[in-house]
């Protein structure tokens, strides 16, 4: 069988036949395999730990945007009030990067739970694997000692030599796994410390950077819409309620 | 004849199987080697399809030498193309 089943079977059994030549001592060898799977696991569940980590950076960076995204909307509100207008749309700018930002960070953050989960179910199961693999390799330790039917033995111990070849790939896909899930966290992670946000409720003078993206932002009408529909709300008496269009209720009213 | 599918476990199949397997597999690595990524999915669905449907789950207490491993069910067509070019998934 040449083909994928045949390639893989090959390089299984290489490495079974490997593993049995080596081995002075089968009960050793089955030992160390064992030992050596449960050292690799552990590096998955760290690397799960870590990806848990990231995301819950993230998530504390985005309930500070959630935060940051109200206080700017207050603060436009307070300076329109007075008078200020252009510090409001200052702020309504501020306040549409920072929307940007909170939609894009959830995104990763979504995407990330998604992630860990599959792991985290990887993780479990090849816990069990290895478990199964413990108590097969007593049995044939056990057979070994007792030094009978050599010819059975020899096909249970290829047996097992494969069950661990198999639980060797599979830790090894898992690890592989989990390290690109790290490095992508840690990616969006270091993104987000470089960001913009650390503090752009303060209304001072702007970074060149942050200057650069709201006049980028400017040019849409988002904020130009937001001031308008602020200014409504404000010239209807008061700010917690919602724009009255025309304000022709007003002037019934009146 | 016994199949396993790397990271799942082993199944016997009526050794009148391996034909179709083996056709499938041929297919299979025909498609990687022209880079037909969609057809090489869908053949790779279906040798696992024929493990399935003809395969009786070995239980976790026999053991017993595979005569046919398969790929992990997510092999990757990278992973794929790497099993024909010597370097396979697993690594020394």
């Amino acid at each position: 069988m040449p083909g994928l089943g045949g390639r893989m079977s090959t390089v299984f059994k290489a490495k079974i036949s490997r593993m049995l030549d080596r081995a002075e001592d089968p009960a050793e060898t089955l030992d160390y395999g064992y030992q050596k799977q449960v050292e690799l696991l552990q590096n998955v569940k760290k690397g799960i730990a870590d990806v848990v980590t990231s995301k819950k950076r993230l998530q504390m960076q985005s309930s500070k945007l959630e935060q940051q995204v109200v206080k700017l909307d207050t603060q436009a509100r307070q300076a329109l009030a007075q008078g200020k207008e252009d510090l409001a749309r200052m702020a309504l700018e501020r306040k549409t990067l920072a929307q940007t930002e909170l939609q894009s960070l959830d995104t990763q953050i979504n995407e990330l739970e998604g992630q860990q989960e599959q792991l985290t179910e990887n993780e479990q199961k090849l816990r069990q694997k290895i478990e199964q693999f413990r108590t097969k390799k007593e049995v044939i330790k056990a057979q070994y000692s007792a030094a009978e039917a050599q010819v059975k033995i020899g096909e249970a111990a290829h047996g097992v030599g494969e069950e661990m070849a198999d639980l060797g790939l599979a830790i090894q896909r898992a690890e592989d796994k989990t390290e690109q899930m790290r490095a992508r966290a840690g990616a969006v992670e270091e993104l987000e410390a470089a960001g913009t946000f650390d503090d752009i409720t303060q209304l001072g003078p702007a970074e060149d950077d942050i200057d650069r993206q709201l006049r980028e932002l400017t040019s849409g009408n988002q904020v130009e819409d937001e001031l308008a529909k602020m200014k409504a709300e404000l010239g209807s008496g008061g700010g917690d309620q919602p724009a009255l269009g025309k304000g022709e209720k007003e002037e019934s009213a009146g | 004849m016994i199949v396993r599918v790397a990271g799942e476990g082993q199944y016997r199949l009526p050794n009148g199987d391996a034909d179709r397997l083996n056709e499938l597999d041929n297919r299979a690595v025909s498609a990687v080697e022209e880079g037909d990524e969609a057809r090489f999915h869908e053949l790779w669905a279906q040798m696992l399809e024929l493990v399935a449907s003809d395969g009786n789950a070995i239980s976790d207490d026999e053991l017993i030498e595979s005569d046919v491993i398969l790929p992990p069910r997510d092999v990757s067509f990278e992973e794929a193309k790497g099993e024909f070019t010597g370097d396979g998934l697993i690594p020394d």
